[in-house]
């Protein structure tokens, strides 16, 4: 084992919770400028040693006198089985019985702070990496809490016992106890100088398939996401928005809205014309009944090529993020040298759940019920709205219908609580699909441009990639763009995984109307697409094999080999194929995790048909081999629908795609079979909810490449095109 | 007053006859588990039963439903003892579990008309139902075990 030593500061909390349980919680592990909030409520009482700016009245675990373990999981549960890996670690750590435990979502408190991002918030797959180290510290500390109760009620010395699947154990006599009847007397005891986590070799859960805690309320209708919060009193609400990006309202009638049954009011909100009802069919007629001027601020002639021809102006100013060797000199000295632009298209997200909120303001308190990701932005956005102070400001997350970055973002919580506010009563806001294609903040467009060298000898001399679009971070997060570079945009082009003696990577940022945001996997979505496909097109150009040409280059980065290796081998590269079908292959890393994938397609009538997809991945130590499957199952369609399917196009000002009539997704008939190959590491954990996006796209494109010998360019996919 | 006849209850309804019923469901019976996607029927997560076939409840107006038997994810068992719910807790089929519902009762139409479906026919059935987190291939995998499970279900009988 691994001997962790506790601080006083790191240890917050433990106590006995009414009902005698033992609940044990943890600041972050040497972050000192974290403070814990000051002692407050039952949880804290009775807990004479302990300093009470160490207490936090919310915690990991609670251990009741019937035996079952209550995890509180900070993370959103959106699909990526956060709620089970989280739990499962602490589990493993407690040695707790797993058909004896829950687990649920936490409350909004400090505790829940996620370490890389400083926020309670679930994004930039961090939940299993970030709280690998914190969450099993706090189910170790439990299990020695457990042991020490134990030894002391049978008068032996703690390393007498052992505790295992929720009781503890005295070697020597055989007698056993559960923990349920320790909680008590472990909740009095001194926190312990040191714990001990497990070495990988005494992992009992981590590494195993274990089915996922949320999966029987998601076949029976029972589990409860934000649509689906019930209130006394609640009211529900639509909103009309400016169609207009960057407008505003300027007038409105609601003389026969108010007419329809059901309505209660029409108000003006920051995001427009909020109609508030009985129910949301009512809001909806309401909402339909509304006459509305809009300020459309000039916008009305945006249109995606106006975009498209800024970032084409914009592109020769942009800021080098990476400059390596002498580009100009290697270009001009290569035998070969090949230029393409390439564009990505705005994607939207299309959660399965459209956005929704529900806020209940009072003079006293607001309590704000949401799938969000995003649990400190929801509490500070309420408490700007409503004046209240934190602790008056709760947020109850509920199971997320999707989530993939649209969830982190506030504009549904501030309605929520501003119609709250005005109807002062609790109001729970809808949007339509239509306002959640139209109103999305959108996965950035980018136009690039690349040129790329190569010598007599095929090999690889000079890569240039200018990069232009628009910044998410200037909007989210101003304070951290440096210098006109928000690193979202170049991730997965500044970390290009090939030695090239000469290197460029520049940005140009260009911000319009059209709000972007972050998508799934973020930069690397497009970048993966843009740095893979254009790789495959200098390995034409110097005749070499794409797979081949990739590991030539790539002695510095074993892990990006190691899952191209792999996923090349299982999918059979080289070897023969039906007359008519190609492979492609590509490979990202993205949120510390390593994925390649080949991609097995032909052309079907004139569309292009995926066959089969072949991933391998290198996340790091493995929790939930089931999990990582799904996930990547789940982001290879995702990938595959930002691959073939879309775009989101602008026109007067305008998003033109409406409901998934017009932005389809993929569906089933055209899902291919999906393999997924998981690399046993013993690296630090990755991300997983992400990475598997990345090299959907180019593999799906340099497959149709090599069938057709014309490069894919942009997306989606169009043949001829 | 209107009333439906929802998973074996009769429930009276005071909304406009109009409402779809997939908004009498869930803001008038607080029968949640039927899911609000698109409103325009496409995207299939409205989907409930109504006499044993799949309807999108989204632009199925209450007013239409006089006399017929409604299912809804509440009603298919009350115990996820369902061939189709043990097969997708078998398969670990929900991501996010949103479409879910609406997978599941397609699902169920689909082998109360084809007890032994081809891919083909599973492929028809199911490509209107979406599902953004990709859960497809564990879709495909169910219903092939949910046959299975409902065989030997048959054969204890």
């Amino acid at each position: 084992m691994e001997e962790i030593k506790l601080s006083r500061r790191d240890f917050l909390k433990i106590s006995a919770a009414t009902g005698g349980g033992l609940i044990i919680g943890f600041a972050l592990g040497g972050c000192e400028k974290q403070t814990a909030p000051p002692a407050q409520g039952p949880l804290s009482e009775g807990v004479p040693e302990a300093e009470p700016l160490q207490f936090t009245p919310n915690a990991w675990l609670t251990i009741n006198s019937d035996d079952t373990v209550t995890i509180r999981v900070g993370s959103s549960e959106m699909g990526q089985g956060t709620l089970t890996g989280i739990a499962m670690l602490i589990a493993d750590e407690l040695d707790a019985d797993w058909s004896r435990l829950r687990a649920e979502h936490a409350p909004t408190d400090k505790a829940y702070t996620n370490p890389i991002i400083g926020r309670q918030h679930t994004g930039g797959s961090t939940a299993i990496r970030g709280f690998w180290n914190i969450v099993r510290k706090a189910g170790a500390t439990g299990r020695e809490l457990l042991l020490q109760a134990a030894a002391k009620q049978w008068g032996v010395e703690p390393s007498e016992c052992r505790a295992r699947k929720g009781e503890v154990i005295h070697q020597a006599s055989g007698r056993r106890l559960r923990y349920g009847a320790l909680a008590e007397t472990a909740a009095r005891l001194p926190v312990p100088d040191k714990v001990f986590m497990k070495e990988p070799d005494e992992f009992v859960l981590i590494g195993k398939s274990i089915p996922r805690l949320d999966t029987p309320d998601k076949v029976d209708g029972k589990a409860v996401f934000g649509m689906d919060v019930q209130l006394p009193k609640l009211l529900t609400a639509t909103v009309a928005r400016c169609p207009v990006k960057g407008g505003k309202l300027k007038h409105f009638d609601a003389k026969q809205a108010l007419a329809m049954p059901g309505v209660k009011r029409v108000e003006a909100i920051s995001a427009g014309v909020a109609v508030i009802a009985d129910h949301f069919w009512a809001a909806k007629q309401g909402r339909d009944a509304l006459s509305i001027e809009w300020d459309t601020a000039g916008n009305e002639s945006l249109d995606s090529a106006s975009i498209e021809a800024q970032f084409k102006a914009a592109l020769d100013s942009g800021l080098r993020v990476r400059d390596d060797g002498n580009i100009n000199q290697s270009l001009a000295a290569a035998a070969k040298t090949l230029e393409a632009v390439y564009t990505a298209p705005y994607q939207a997200h299309v959660c399965m759940e459209p956005m929704n909120a529900t806020a209940d303001v009072r003079a006293d308190g607001c309590d704000v019920y949401v799938s969000t990701q995003a649990q400190t932005a929801s509490q500070e956005t309420a408490m700007r709205i409503t004046g209240l102070a934190r602790d008056k400001v709760k947020v109850h997350t509920t199971f997320l219908g999707g989530g993939f970055g649209r969830r982190s973002e506030q504009d549904f919580v501030m309605d929520a609580v501003e119609c709250s506010k005005v109807a002062g009563q609790p109001v729970k806001v809808i949007w339509s699909r239509e306002d959640d294609i139209m109103h999305d903040q959108y996965r950035p467009a980018t136009y690039n441009r690349l040129r790329g060298g190569v010598d007599a000898q095929g090999k690889l001399l000079a890569w240039e990639h200018r990069i232009a679009g628009s910044s998410i971070l200037a909007r989210l997060y101003p304070g951290a763009v440096k210098d006109g570079h928000d690193r979202t945009n170049t991730e997965g082009a500044k970390n290009l995984p090939y030695h090239i003696a000469n290197l460029r990577v520049s940005y140009a940022m260009v911000n319009t109307p059209v709000p972007v945001g972050f998508w799934r996997s973020v930069g690397s979505s497009q970048n993966a697409f843009i740095t893979e496909c254009f790789f495959d097109e200098l390995a034409k150009l110097a005749g070499r094999d794409p797979l081949q040409a990739r590991l030539e280059l790539m002695s510095e980065h074993p892990r990006h080999a190691g899952v191209l290796k792999l996923a090349a081998e299982k999918a059979g590269w080289g070897t023969p194929l039906p007359k008519g079908r190609a492979r492609g292959i590509a490979v990202a890393e993205s949120f510390t995790t390593y994925t390649a994938q080949v991609a097995e397609v032909s052309i079907d009538k004139g569309a292009v048909r995926v066959h089969r997809m072949i991933c391998a991945v290198d996340c790091g130590m493995v929790v939930n081999p089931n999990s990582i499957r799904a996930q990547m199952e789940g982001a290879i369609v995702y990938g595959l629908t930002a691959a073939l399917k879309g775009p989101i196009t602008i026109a007067g000002g305008q998003i033109q795609q409406r409901n998934f009539d017009d932005y389809p997704l993929l569906r089933l008939d055209e899902c291919p079979a999906i393999d997924v190959h998981i690399v046993n590491s013993q690296q630090h954990p990755g991300g997983v909810g992400e990475p598997g996006v990345p090299p959907t796209a180019p593999a799906v494109a340099n497959a149709v490449f090599a069938l057709t010998g014309q490069p894919v360019r942009s997306l989606p996919i169009r043949l001829g095109a | 007053m209107l009333h439906l006849n929802v998973n074996g209850q009769r429930h009276d309804l005071a909304m406009a006859s109009d409402t779809p019923l997939l908004w009498a469901l869930r803001d008038g019976l607080k029968l949640t588990g039927t899911k609000f996607g698109c409103g325009i029927a496409v995207c299939g997560s409205c989907v409930v039963l109504v006499d044993g076939k799949p309807v999108r409840s989204c632009v199925t107006p209450v007013s239409a439903l006089a006399g017929k038997k409604i299912t809804t994810i509440e009603g298919l068992s009350t115990d996820r003892s369902h061939p189709v719910q043990q097969a997708w807790i078998a398969e670990e089929v929900p991501q996010c579990g949103y479409c879910q519902s609406g997978q599941i009762l397609t699902a169920v139409a689909l082998l109360a008309r084809k007890p032994n479906p081809t891919e083909a026919e599973i492929e028809e059935a199911m490509r209107d139902v979406l599902c953004r987190c990709g859960t497809y291939p564990r879709i495909r995998t169910a219903i092939k075990k949910a046959v299975a499970l409902a065989a030997a279900k048959d054969k204890e009988v």
